[in-house]
């Protein structure tokens, strides 16, 4: 004999729910017709020109991987690679210098003024790439604003212009944003007591950083990092303009390849490397860090470059 | 705590310097471009504003400015009502290859904006898009997709579904559960992607570079153009527009954003 | 039609497989709603309520079976076209329009006359006593609230029947109360058929005319309130609705055997369970034939006002619930009693209800 009662949580024994209730929808034919227009857009205007490039890397001149064998022997491009691995490493380390204690800043101050710390560094992304690279031409030239300052400084006047001085002060300004958004979302994510409770355990300041709190952002900076790396090796229109055509980037070599020397296979060889070298930095990062922050930062890029 | 407080100082420091380095060159066009000389001379020792007048009226600047405004309303309209209908197409559907579609609609923002350039070049070559005004939609519509279909979907993703239920249950058809209840929820979402849109077609140079003709230029050709060729200041006066309408845009938006509910 | 308000719904072995699924969500469920009537769907989650209840509205396919409102078969027609009335757990209300303008977007879609709709929003939100709420958003109003305002939305282009999912689910006790009293008036006022569907059994039968027990995609029994409580058809539902002693064993000609005792009761020969309601049973030795006694020791006496709980356990180690109204002698935790019952109060049913073999019977 039992007593019992009714079931005031009835659902603890019930079957899961039946699958009307999961937030899913069946595919149905009609609704997914009306993907077709932007896939066939997408399809026709970006994967066949890319697939013909492929094509044509493998093609032109002759069936092989004759562009690819050459361009590794070949002492200009690999200059030109070197020098692009060399300028996107340093950006790199300079964005990362720079964006760590400006994020940490932000996890500090009030409310307001973390908004407007942050509008400030999302000034790049709606401001115009042209507009903004123009500016950086006239405040590096010879007599420009900055040599000025730098001459009252009695450091001046320097040659900035065409100078991988001058490209990375211009570049790292546009990859900014790309590394302080990652970074200070790792800041935010940490339990400022662990530094305190580092403290406490008799660790001084110093040590209870590097132990505590620079492992625990470092996932932020890796993401921002790569990102910016990415971003830098096929970075075009501010090396182009700043920079100088004897000190090219790889971006300006595979143009230089289309446009003058009309030389479709090395062109296309070239793009090919740089987008494989893209695509495993990419994965690094979605390896490394496993947010999606990393992925839309990356998709907010490609209108810079 | 003078540790800390110094500490603090020269973050403040660091940050109105990194602050300074974002904004300031950022504006420094616009003094340029009120400029009563001939040069970018900085500051400028006399003002005018011969350098809007000439970009107002001499055709490459004016044609190329149009070309540009143009152009970015068209692949505004074309990008956002593809890229709308395909975030409702995919909205909460599951099958096989759903995430290669994914990775495909968000290609155009990750593969780098050269390699995408010299591979329209080469197809739009053979296929006489160089140069006409379908090739510069094509290609920009391309580019504003991703923006458009990541926007919407998100906003699509916070709609309750129960709510088409209860707008069927009241009576409503198919066509006026969308029109008068999801896309008012998610009408937000489709004006970010269209302001994306626009400005992704209204900024992007590098493929715009590869796909122009002397004929057919957008601004940002134009100007970068001009950095390369000439000494002319009035690309201040055009940088200064270009900054104007994009400032304008976001103003426009962050308007609506708060007096909607 | 008796009733011009009110619709009758007769639902006609109703079955819903869902793809992949290895038995049916709903079962071939008959089931006959009068016009004007209150009917509730009681059961566990996942017992086939919501998906019967899916179907009538037409948010769920029929994979066999009828749906008959007033005689005509809306199976088929999609659930825009239907006329039901619908009110959600979760609300539903359309978060960009205000309380008015949810509650006129059924009349938009009737095409109804601008100055007809401003009438009967008024109306409908007067019904429900929002009235100075109207402008507001969803956002700005209280759960209770909002689910007045579903609830006005659901009744103002008068449907003949309404549809309610688990829709107090949502709201605390006390809300949940004093929306069942306007839910009750407004069927009373309305004179429109209501099916609602809940887990909670209290509301079942607080609310109801009739209830519809459902259990594992068919239903259980159905029946009113005191007819469920009073006579249930299985040990399910008489263990779903309210407390219960039940003693499982064998009848054999009008007695039950536990294994440990012997106990009168009125069914037929074969395996069954004796149930009895804690308030049949009282403390003290019965003084006829027609009595079942036990011997007990008293294990905890709750005081509830109205009404004490007194567990007991029996000889046979077994425990029981007594529920006296408090008049009869104290009874303290230790002391040994006699538990006696009417043996007409006991009613014997199926041990398993009709699923042979199964039994989800929740233990206190």
């Amino acid at each position: 004999m039992t007593v019992t009662s009714p079931p005031a949580e009835a659902d603890a024994l019930a079957p899961p729910d039946p699958p009307s209730r999961r937030r899913r929808r069946r595919v149905g034919r009609v609704s997914l017709l009306l993907a077709v227009p932007a896939l066939l857009v997408l399809l026709i205007f970006f994967v066949v020109p890319a697939l013909r490039l492929l094509w044509l890397s493998v093609t032109t001149p002759a069936p092989g991987l004759g562009n690819y064998t050459s361009l590794a022997r070949d002492e200009v491009t690999t200059t030109v690679v070197l020098r692009t691995l060399f300028m996107a490493a340093v950006v790199t380390v300079v964005c990362v210098l720079v964006a760590y204690p400006y994020a940490y800043l932000m996890t500090i101050v009030s409310g307001r003024w973390r908004g407007a710390l942050l509008a400030v560094v999302l000034v790049p992304f709606w401001t115009s790439l042209m507009a903004r690279t123009f500016a950086w031409v006239v405040l590096l030239q010879d007599n420009g604003v900055v040599n000025g300052l730098l001459g009252a400084l009695g450091l001046g006047p320097v040659r900035l212009l065409g100078t991988t001085g001058g490209v990375t002060l211009a570049m790292a300004q546009v990859m900014l944003p790309f590394v302080v958004l990652p970074v200070y979302t790792a800041m935010r994510g940490i339990d400022r007591r662990l530094v305190d409770a580092a403290l406490s355990l008799g660790a001084r300041p110093v040590t209870a950083f590097t132990r505590i709190y620079l492992p625990l952002s470092l996932p932020g900076v890796a993401a921002g990092a790569t990102l910016v790396m990415v971003l830098s090796l096929g970075f075009y229109v501010t090396p182009s303009l700043v920079g100088s055509p004897q000190q090219s980037m790889l971006a300006q070599f595979i143009s230089v390849q289309v446009n003058q020397l009309v030389d479709f296979g090395a062109a296309g060889a070239l793009a090919v490397t740089l987008l494989v070298v893209t695509l495993m930095l990419l994965g690094g990062v979605r390896l490394l860090t496993r947010t999606r922050g990393a992925g839309t930062g990356a998709g907010l890029a490609g209108g810079l470059s | 705590m003078t540790r800390r407080t110094t500490l603090r100082r020269v973050l403040v420091g660091i940050g109105v310097l990194v602050g300074l380095w974002l904004v300031v060159p950022t504006l420094v066009v616009v003094p340029i471009s009120f400029s009563g000389e001939d040069s970018f001379a900085f500051p400028p020792r006399s003002w005018g504003v011969d350098h809007y007048a000439t970009f107002f009226t001499e055709s490459s600047w004016l044609t190329s400015l149009l070309v540009s405004l143009q152009l970015a309303v068209i692949v505004t309209v074309v990008a956002t009502l593809l890229g709308t209908l395909a975030a409702l197409a995919l909205d909460r559907t599951s099958f096989r290859g759903r995430g290669a579609l994914d990775g495909l609609f968000m290609a155009p923002l990750i593969v780098p904006g050269i390699v995408v350039a010299v591979a329209l070049y080469a197809a739009f070559l053979g296929w006489g898009l160089i140069g006409t005004p379908t090739g510069f939609v094509l290609a920009h519509t391309v580019l504003a997709l991703p923006f458009v279909v990541v926007n919407v979907g998100a906003a699509l993703r916070n709609v309750d579904p129960v709510l088409g239920r209860a707008a069927a249950g009241l009576g409503a058809s198919g066509w006026a559960t969308f029109r008068q209840v999801t896309f008012p929820i998610i009408r937000p979402g489709v004006l970010a992607g269209a302001l994306f849109a626009f400005v992704t077609s209204f900024d992007e140079v590098v493929v715009s570079l590869f796909v122009q003709s002397p004929q057919l230029q957008t601004l940002p050709v134009r100007m970068f153009t001009s950095v390369t060729n000439e000494v002319d200041p009035t690309i201040a006066a055009a940088s200064t527009v270009v900054l104007v309408v994009s400032t304008a845009l976001l103003a426009l938006v962050a308007l609506t954003r708060r007096s909607a509910p | 039609m008796t009733d011009p308000a009110g619709a009758t719904i007769r639902v006609e072995a109703l079955t819903k497989t869902f793809p992949g699924a290895r038995s049916p969500a709903v079962d071939t469920v008959d089931l006959d709603v009068a016009a004007g009537e209150f009917m509730t769907l009681l059961g566990p989650s996942g017992s086939g309520k919501t998906t019967t209840l899916n179907m009538i509205a037409g948010f769920e396919d029929v994979t066999s079976g009828r749906i008959l409102l007033d005689d005509t078969d809306i199976a088929r027609l999609p659930a825009h076209r239907r006329n039901l009335g619908m009110v959600f757990q979760s609300y539903a209300l359309f978060p960009h329009m205000t309380a008015a303008q949810n509650v006129a977007f059924p009349l938009r879609q009737r095409k109804v006359g601008r100055a007809e709709i401003a009438r009967r929003v008024a109306e409908a939100l007067e019904l429900v006593h929002l009235g100075e709420h109207a402008d507001r958003l969803p956002s700005q109003l209280s759960g209770g609230q909002q689910q007045r305002v579903a609830l006005a939305r659901a009744v103002v282009f008068s449907p003949r029947a309404l549809l309610l999912d688990e829709p107090l689910g949502a709201l605390d006790k006390k809300l949940r109360e004093s929306l069942q009293l306007e839910i009750s008036r407004l069927h009373s006022e309305l004179g429109i058929t209501f099916v609602f569907v809940t887990h909670d059994q209290e509301e079942a039968l607080a609310l109801s005319d009739r209830v519809a027990v459902f259990r594992d995609g068919h239903i259980e029994q159905v029946g009113t309130p005191s007819e469920l409580y009073e006579t249930p058809a299985s040990r399910f539902v008489a263990t779903f609705l309210g407390d219960s002693n039940v003693f499982s064993g064998t009848v054999r000609g009008g007695l039950l055997d536990t294994g440990s005792t012997l106990l009168r009761c009125d069914g037929p020969d074969g395996p069954g369970c004796l149930v009895v309601r804690p308030e049949r049973l009282r403390i003290g030795a019965g003084h006829d034939d027609g009595t079942n006694t036990l011997s007990a020791t008293v294990t905890d006496v709750v005081y509830q006002g109205a009404f004490r709980r007194i567990l007991v356990r029996f000889d046979d180690g077994t425990t029981g619930l007594v529920r006296d109204a408090g008049d009869a002698a104290p009874a303290a935790t230790g002391e040994r009693v006699e538990v006696s019952w009417k043996a007409s109060a006991g009613v014997v049913v199926s041990e398993g209800g009709s699923v042979v073999g199964r039994d989800s019977v929740v233990p206190a």
